[in-house]
């Protein structure tokens, strides 16, 4: 709006009032997230006092309620990384899948189909998918068709319905990416003889490259910070093995969890559950900046 | 599409003949899954999609339960969250597209911080709003107030960033011929930009309220997850969601609470499939094409 | 703008409207408490609300502990206790100037269970128990030969009450002799429906709570009978009434606060249904009845209130 020096020099009194409203709105927004950052660093560095920082990040044990109280959050970790790699590989290769279809090959009548699927799933409210993941997932797909040992709560039937959740963020994402590559680079290709396929892994996937890594980094961020199928097909036992039948905790599920217990202020019980917010919220900071690092980076390239 | 297809069987080798059938079984898996849940929510829930749905409170007794507390809390919750939430985004997206030097360093972090907060997870605003209630001196977190507060704040960024996409998408000429014409800025955003925008602005809102009817995690954190048999009358008032109810329901193992648990989600997604169908509706109504 | 204004000027009068005009002290009873009496207690709101409508009743199952925490700040009128409080609670109950009345509402033969699948656990000794539970086994008992020799070697699942649980104190103080004492490699929650869950998906599954909980859902798991010494005694109600099945029988409460009373008439008015109601409330539940004795002894200490 800046650009245009058309305004006139003198403007009616009220304008600075809207002007100074519009403007606090958008402050809110800050406001916002340094809420965030108090009402989690706040507990979480009462926390740390109680508990060294070294133990918290490295240790194996989680007990944080039970005597002896044990306050390693690497079983956390290693659940919510777990369910997460088991996520993504599934929404990964089906949601790329997709979006390669659509930008290279699909026709409008096909779009007209395809699209409904992805946004339905899209719509899709997570504690619907949570129930899905335990009863039926579990239930039919896990135990009747497939005769797994597997119990009723397992991080691979967690993992793998949040995998469904996240195709349409990394689907729709990655086909944004591929529909920006120029016509001009496939057209050179065509040119030099190859098919639709060669162009396409050869030429297109590689110049979408870091939209496609920016989907995959969102989708990631999404299933870290998953709490409703977690909760309810996960389990709740704090466990560092990596066997996909079993059960894990996640930050995200021992935040529900312990949430649904005693939350008085000021508690224990309290601080540990905002500590592990506090990481939480860290972790999935970081992911967020990488990817709108990638999403910047990819939409400037062209 | 290019017309540059190579019309002899250099298409159809092998290799690109399998990855197609890749890609085709990509897009069949996803399909079927959305078939299979729909599916087996339908079937499951058959049963117990009839009035008493609505009508009867939850009760320990399966046969006589239902999700009436939980269906009005949504509906009071998420209004309230909407009349928070809905005009201070729009506001703030005005001010970010239309009136903020796009050069000036604290714009630009504003910028940031909302496409991050669209990306913060939901139990943590959950934890914000406890946070925020504690201050304000509420000992009950259980309160509908917090419900919506939480909700708000969730959903704000995504109205925010819809919104401005709504805002950018109006053409400059409509600006430059107002302000041409002596309007100020401000007349010319409220007079001329907005409006155009509406349609695309109500699209993006009622979207974004539909992901606040869906989310539990930041209530669980507020103990919604509670037996209640009334329906929720004030601000104070201790309340349930649809959401939470049906997360309530799946922890139960009794086989006619699960018959419950899907009979209240394919109620839900009954709900948003009409408020997605709405904002379409809405979109290829009046979205003007410029 | 008009309309932004317009919806502004809606928007506050709601809220001022909807804030000034609830004061749900007077139809409104908060109670929270243990996952274990939170049926009953629900059971008997139900009841209650057919003669009272316009009483609203609202049940939370933060667990016996976090239910406590919140009773002593005030912010419940009810607390479900599946144990007595104890002494630190009722401390800061005081220190906050929180009366109360402790009121037995039912008996409770905490139930040990498994999986339908499981054939051989069928009735365990204390030591047994104690074995598999106590906190020098975590990590070490993992597997169900381990318990008795003869059993298989099936790996061992445990579920079981998280730590704000009442039934959780009360299960560690009578099996491993502390209250407290206990692995911490299970699942634990304070919504025993988890319990049931987790136990009925598998085979060398075992998990504890109350009684209700394993007669509502008889046809997905087993209850282990408990020898304490005496032979072995599986659960009942008669078992429960008459002291038979030890060390797991044990009285179920509510905690009712004076002030809470005070402030609202109602919760007297459902106390005393839930009171003199007793015997149609459990049968509805599920939940072993009170005796004779115990229901003079409620009733005596509902008059104090």
């Amino acid at each position: 709006m800046a650009n245009f020096s058309l305004a006139p020099t003198s403007k009616r009194r009220g304008e600075k009032v809207v002007r100074g409203i519009l403007f606090s709105a958008a402050a809110l927004s800050v406001v916002v997230t340094i809420g965030i950052l108090a009402s989690l660093l706040i507990p979480a560095v009462a926390f740390l006092r109680e508990v060294p920082i070294v133990e918290f990040l490295t240790g194996t044990r989680w007990a944080p309620r039970f005597e002896p109280a044990s306050f390693g959050v690497l079983p956390l970790v290693v659940g919510t990384l777990w369910t997460t790699v088991i996520a993504l590989s599934v929404a990964v290769p089906i949601g790329l899948g997709i979006a390669i279809f659509l930008s290279e090959y699909a026709s409008r009548r096909n779009r007209k189909f395809i699209k409904p699927v992805i946004e339905l799933l899209a719509g899709i409210p997570t504690v619907v998918y949570g129930f899905f993941a335990l009863e039926f997932f579990t239930q039919t797909i896990l135990k009747s068709w497939l005769s797994l040992e597997v119990g009723s709560f397992s991080v691979l039937s967690a993992g793998f319905v949040m995998g469904i959740m996240i195709v349409p963020t990394i689907a729709s994402i990655s086909e944004d990416a591929l529909n920006a590559v120029p016509q001009g680079l496939r057209q050179g290709s065509f040119a030099l003889g190859a098919n639709k396929m060669q162009t396409t892994i050869k030429v297109v996937i590689p110049a979408a490259l870091s939209g496609i890594a920016a989907a995959i980094v969102l989708g990631v961020s999404r299933a870290v910070g998953e709490t409703m199928i977690v909760s309810l097909a996960a389990g709740n036992r704090p466990n560092i093995s990596l066997n996909p039948l079993e059960g894990a905790q996640t930050m995200t599920g021992f935040i529900a969890n312990a949430a649904l217990g005693d939350s008085r202020v000021g508690s224990v019980e309290y601080n540990t559950l905002f500590a592990v917010g506090a990481l939480l919220f860290l972790l999935t900071l970081l992911i967020n900046l990488i990817s709108i690092r990638l999403v910047r980076k990819f939409r400037q390239a062209y | 599409m290019t017309t540059l297809i190579n019309k002899t069987n250099h298409e159809h080798t092998p290799l690109a003949l399998i990855f197609l059938s890749l890609l085709w079984f990509s897009l069949f898996t996803a399909a079927t899954f959305l078939i299979i849940l729909f599916g087996s929510l339908l079937l499951d829930g058959f049963s117990r999609l009839n009035g008493d749905l609505f009508t009867q409170y939850n009760n320990t007794v399966p046969v006589q339960a239902g999700a009436r507390a939980a269906i009005l809390g949504t509906l009071f919750v998420v209004s309230v969250a909407a009349l928070m939430t809905v005009p201070i985004g729009i506001m703030a997206a005005i001010y970010l597209e239309e009136f903020a030097d796009k050069r000036n360093r604290f714009n630009r972090f504003i910028e940031l911080n909302i496409q991050n907060l669209s990306a913060v997870p939901a139990i943590v605003f959950g934890m914000l709003t406890l946070g925020v209630l504690q201050i304000l001196g509420f000992s009950n977190k259980n309160i509908v107030f917090g419900g919506s507060l939480a909700l708000a704040l969730l959903v704000m960024p995504v109205i925010i960033l819809t919104t401005r996409e709504a805002l950018r998408a109006v053409p400059q000429e409509i600006r430059a011929g107002s302000l041409a014409l002596g309007a100020t800025e401000i007349q010319t955003t409220f007079r001329q930009t907005l409006p155009a925008a509406i349609p695309s602005i109500a699209t993006g809102t009622i979207l974004a309220i539909s992901r606040a009817i869906g989310e539990a995690a930041p209530l669980l954190l507020l103990g919604a997850l509670v037996f209640i048999t009334y329906d929720p009358n004030g601000l104070l008032a201790g309340f349930t969601t649809l959401p939470i109810q049906i997360f309530g329901w799946s922890s139960a193992p009794q086989e006619e609470f699960k018959t419950l648990a899907a009979a209240a989600s394919v109620l839900l997604l009954a709900i948003l499939l009409m408020m997605n169908g709405l904002a379409i509706y809405i979109r290829n109504k009046f979205e003007r094409k410029w | 703008m008009r309309k932004l204004h317009i919806t502004l000027l809606a928007a506050t009068a709601l809220l001022l409207a909807a804030c000034g005009g609830t004061n749900n002290a007077g139809t409104e009873i908060r109670i929270d408490g243990s996952s274990t009496v939170a049926p009953l207690t629900a059971a008997a709101g139900e009841l209650f609300r057919e003669s009272n409508p316009d009483i609203n009743v609202s049940v939370g199952t933060s667990g016996t502990g976090g239910g406590f925490a919140k009773f002593c700040a005030g912010e419940t009128d009810i607390n479900n206790a599946s144990r007595k409080i104890k002494p630190e609670e009722a401390a800061i109950c005081e220190e906050n100037g929180i009366d109360f009345v402790e009121i037995a509402v039912a008996n409770d033969a905490l139930t040990v269970v498994v999986n339908k699948e499981n054939t051989w656990a069928t009735c365990l000794t204390v030591e047994e128990l104690k074995t598999i539970w106590s906190p020098e086994s975590e990590g070490t008992i993992t597997s169900w030969s381990q318990v008795r020799s003869s059993f298989p070697d099936e790996p061992l699942e445990l579920y079981g009450a998280g730590t704000d649980s009442g039934t959780f104190d009360y299960f560690t103080a009578a099996i491993n002799g502390e209250e407290g004492a206990s692995r911490t490699d299970y699942n634990p929650t304070e919504d025993d429906n988890v319990t049931v869950q987790g136990v009925s998906g598998s085979k060398g599954a075992l998990g504890y709570f109350g009684f209700s909980y394993f007669e509502e859902n008889m046809d997905k798991i087993n209850a282990v009978q408990i020898d304490s010494g005496n032979g072995c005694v599986g659960p009942s109600s008669e078992a429960a009434q008459n002291g038979t099945y030890t060390p797991l029988a044990r009285p179920l409460f509510i905690y009712v606060s004076k002030q809470a009373v005070v402030d609202n008439a109602n919760v007297k008015a459902f106390v005393d249904f839930y009171v003199d109601n007793d015997d149609a409330i459990t049968a509805r539940a599920l939940f072993v009845p009170l005796s004779e004795e115990q229901k003079a002894a409620a009733r005596a200490a509902a008059d104090e209130l």
